[in-house]
């Protein structure tokens, strides 16, 4: 059975001048770790609050674990945990003042379904009377995220949450979604990283309220549909710039360290990109053909 | 980068609160035209260094000197020549586009002319002309960032100090933005960028990275990969920053 | 039951570490109590006069030194000619100046007529009224002493009788405002910036999302500002009685009924805010202007309503704290019972229930 079902969705605000979601439609199975990829207004936190009964969808049908996101709402609340985008707990409340309350919410303690939670708690217990005002952004996401698993939900909903996390944190948070995901907890989280769809078994990639494409991460760049390769010299401008004169240059990004280069007519193109960058340019240049990384394919399709 | 012209030069600089060392003894130079970044993870002290950069805290130690002025004595001298972009503010959201050039300009004290005259080349580049009257709240975020470091350079400044500037943007758009970087770099602009986002850091000459209000690391990217054999610079930060033993 | 306490004791544990707000929410009575009971009243003590005395007998002695005695009253100069009370007003050196013609006590003995003029300073109407008065007094009780065996009718000055309010005393006006103020304040402004505050944090998300009923959130909300809206009524009760000398006329119970029933109104009030409102900027904002001004202006206790004109005085009729300064002012001030203030009190139900079934309309299970 999939835990979460999304048919055809569509939500706009503002009464429809700004289309929020136009179409969505995607499951998601039983204990996989699906990312909703995007940036910012996307409409990743509309379908999110859709999905997590906060919202109502103006037309298109959606049913998480099996249950109607509008008839059966009370239901989906006892069984899904959700972290919103801009959740940051109480401020003013301790480390454990918040699990506890938290746990007082859904009826149960944080003694009941510690086994879920233990890792995560075991690296707040130091700080446990610490208030969470004062927790880094990397501790109060975890925190946040014990607080969404206190009651064993079976679908978890993470809007954002490694969102101006630090890279160490971020990167110990993707791995304790590995264990929940091992502990059969459907996730659902969204990124604007585009180097986190890798961590997920399934994304999609989502724009403007559409979503452009959904499969593995690998699936994602295996379709991708051109060559490309990776251009460095010296002066990273200047051959930026050489590389976009080039008539027969499909895109030409920076990608920090090297630019990624696709030619319109792929390898036939290579040999006269080569010179015409050794002529404009002069000085040395590196190319290689490389796999494409999400984020070419992001652009690709957007 | 040939020209090795120092613009911004920190010689231990510190700063204390109370007990607390935010930014303990840092020493580095920054290059004109170049795009240096200024990693940490959060409460590393990289804003904190940063303020005393832009001329608005005052040091507990050290030298410092931005765009040839001391931090100690010349504040407003450093506060003219720099511009500045914050990922938090930048640009009021009820005015239109036009208004906001127009005020930002007459902050660092253009004449009239002169802000028409930019006002004109800004659209243009940008290709906002036909969304000029329209107000920034109902811009996409990768356009007001954009339009953002577009005022920050307007009044010509010898260094932008742009702060966690690209977080949630669209890829595409992220790169025109930091097309953008580079083409002020290219011009002579030295770029300073603090960051927790080691993807943005590849985009830099070279990157220092702050663990616990020390500078632990200054090198170019790929030199740090090469000296902390890593593939990324998530990598190199996790490698540091595991070290850390303070957070915000 | 337990997740019930699970909340409030959350509440409270938001309210106690806020130190700041706590201390502006009980410091708040106190100071408004003393401010307007003593700064702002309309009461005149230790004014200071001079005396012209041409007569300088027994009986001006007398009078003069009644009016030292009394704690209305310093004297600040003896003068000798008229010029020298010119001079003293102008120096605004004193408030009053209290002239005995040649013969004072000849004439009032012999004549049965003796006239004092009294001179005061009419650049503050009010407070030149009120020495007026308290002198008049004063003068009054003497004739009553010296000719009180006689059986001449004979009055200086025309009787003034201040009912309820013999002294004068501006506290009496205040106690009942500053309790809608502060009871209005906390009750519906604390309110609905402590909920508007769960949404902004996104905990409100993530309270909806799971079992509690809403209603659970918002009324444990409610519930620690009842008991501080009590112990602040208490406290300007206790400061009224004790440091304003403003005894409590009428039923304490009452009194105490009636303010629980107007922190429920205030509190249906800050609910509904809260319904309409998203950050709490907002929110503060909308109390103020809602709450804080019509009940400054509108209540009857800084303006009379009487005099104000005709749709004004229409719409002071919506505004809750009005009646309830009514119910104050009678209860307490007047000393009626409970039937006297049975309207007042009607409406307010009405207003609460009203309140909050709007509130609950507004009220969402959703977010929009």
């Amino acid at each position: 059975m999939n835990a979460i079902i999304a048919n055809h969705l569509f939500k706009s605000f503002e009464k429809g001048k700004i289309k929020a979601l136009e179409d969505i439609s995607f499951e998601v199975k039983q204990a996989e770790l699906f990312g909703l990829i995007g940036p910012d207004g996307a409409g990743k936190t509309t379908l999110f609050r859709i999905l997590a009964t906060l919202l109502l969808a103006e037309s298109g049908d959606s049913s998480v674990d099996g249950l109607d996101v509008k008839k059966d709402y009370k239901a989906i609340r006892k069984r899904v945990g959700y972290m919103p985008g801009k959740f940051s707990l109480y401020q003013d409340l301790s480390v454990e003042e918040n699990l506890n309350f938290f746990a007082h919410v859904f009826g149960t303690t944080i003694e009941q379904n510690y086994h879920l939670i233990k890792d995560i708690y075991q690296q707040l217990e130091p700080f446990k009377t610490r208030k969470a005002g004062k927790l880094s952004g990397g501790m109060k996401q975890k925190l946040a995220l014990c607080c969404a698993l206190i009651h064993e939900p079976s679908v978890l909903f993470l809007d954002e949450p490694t969102t101006g996390v630090d890279p160490v944190s971020r990167k110990e948070f993707w791995e304790m979604l590995k264990y929940l995901k091992s502990e059969g907890i459907t996730i659902l989280v969204s990124t604007p990283y585009m180097d986190e769809a890798s961590l997920c078994d399934r994304v999609a990639l989502m724009q403007k309220g559409k979503i452009l494409d959904i499969d593995t991460p690998v699936g994602i760049i295996e379709k991708y549909p051109k060559k490309i390769w990776s251009i460095h010299a010296s002066n990273m401008y200047a051959l930026l710039q050489v590389a976009r004169a080039f008539p027969n240059t499909h895109t030409c990004f920076g990608f920090g360290e090297s630019h990624h280069l696709t030619l319109n007519h792929d390898a036939e193109d290579y040999d006269a990109f080569c010179q015409y960058v050794q002529e404009h340019y002069k000085e040395p240049f590196q190319i290689q053909e490389i796999t494409a990384t999400i984020e070419d394919c992001f652009m690709a399709l957007s | 980068m040939e020209n090795k012209e120092i613009v911004i030069q920190a010689q231990g600089l510190t700063k204390r609160f109370g007990d607390f060392i935010a930014t303990n003894a840092i020493t580095f130079e920054v290059y004109k035209g170049e795009i240096f970044g200024f990693l940490g993870a959060n409460g590393a002290g990289k804003t904190t260094a940063m303020k005393i950069l832009i001329g608005i805290s005052k040091p507990s130690g050290g030298e410092a000197k931005v765009a040839g002025f001391d931090v100690y004595s010349e504040t407003e001298d450093i506060k003219k020549n720099i511009g500045y972009m914050s990922q938090k503010f930048s640009l009021y959201e009820d005015l239109t586009i036009r208004e906001n050039i127009r005020f930002f300009g007459g902050i660092y004290g253009l004449d009239r002319k002169t802000i028409k005259e930019k006002t004109d080349v800004l659209l243009k580049t940008l290709g906002f002309e036909a969304e000029a009257d329209k107000l920034v709240s109902s811009l996409p975020l990768g356009w007001r960032q954009k339009l953002s470091f577009s005022i920050a350079i307007l009044h010509n400044p010898k260094i932008v100090f742009l702060d966690e500037p690209t977080g949630g943007v669209d890829p595409v758009t992220r790169r025109q933005f930091w097309d953008l970087i580079y083409e002020a770099s290219n011009r002579g602009v030295t770029i300073f960028v603090t960051t927790h986002y080691m993807d943005e850091a590849e985009y830099c000459n070279r990157v220092s990275i702050m663990v616990d209000g020390k500078i632990e690391a200054l090198d170019t990217p790929q030199n740090l990969k090469k000296q902390f054999h890593a593939d990324s610079m998530d990598e190199v930060f996790h490698q540091l920053a595991r070290k850390a033993k303070r957070s915000e | 039951m337990k997740l019930f306490l699970a909340f409030i004791t959350k509440e409270f544990k938001h309210i106690l570490r806020d130190t700041r707000t706590l201390i502006i929410l009980f410091g708040m009575p106190i100071v408004q109590i003393i401010l307007f009971g003593f700064a702002l009243t309309n009461e005149v003590k230790d004014s200071r006069i001079g005396i012209l005395d041409y007569s300088k007998d027994e009986a001006s002695q007398h009078i003069i030194h009644e009016l030292d005695a009394s704690r209305y009253f310093d004297i600040e100069a003896n003068f000798s000619n008229p010029q020298q009370i010119d001079q003293a007003f102008k120096e605004g050196k004193i408030r009053l100046a209290v002239v005995f013609p040649a013969n004072f006590r000849h004439s009032l003995f012999q004549q049965n007529t003796a006239s004092i003029q009294l001179i005061a300073d009419a650049s503050d109407p009010n407070t030149a009224t009120t020495v007026v008065n308290y002198a008049s007094s004063i003068l009054k009780s003497y004739q009553d002493e010296v000719l009180g065996e006689q059986t001449l009718p004979y009055t200086i000055q025309p009787e003034i009788r201040m009912l309820y309010n013999p002294q004068l005393k501006g506290a009496y006006n205040f106690v009942p405002g500053v309790m809608a103020m502060i009871l209005l304040l906390i009750s519906a402004m604390m309110t609905s910036i402590a909920i508007v505050r769960e949404k902004e944090l996104g905990t409100m998300e993530v309270l909806l999302v799971s079992p509690v009923p809403p209603i659970l959130v918002i009324v444990t909300k409610a519930i620690p500002y009842v008991l501080l809206s009590f112990i602040n009524v208490s406290t300007i009760l206790i400061l009224s009685v004790n440091l304003l000398d403003v005894p409590i006329q009428g039923s304490l119970l009452l009194l105490l009924g009636e303010s629980m029933l107007f922190i429920f109104a205030a509190l249906a009030l800050g609910l509904f805010i809260s319904t309409i409102t998203n950050s709490q900027q907002v929110a503060m904002l909308a109390s103020l202007m809602v709450l804080l001004l019509p009940t400054l202006i509108f209540s009857g206790f800084m303006f009379p309503i009487e005099n104000m004109p005709k749709p004004m005085q229409f719409i002071s009729n919506l505004i809750p704290s009005k009646w309830y300064f009514f119910i104050v002012r009678d209860v307490m001030i007047k000393g009626l019972g409970f039937k006297c203030v049975l309207k007042e009190s009607l409406i307010l139900v009405a207003m609460t229930i009203g309140f909050v079934l709007i509130a609950l309309k507004n009220y969402k299970t959703r977010l929009e």
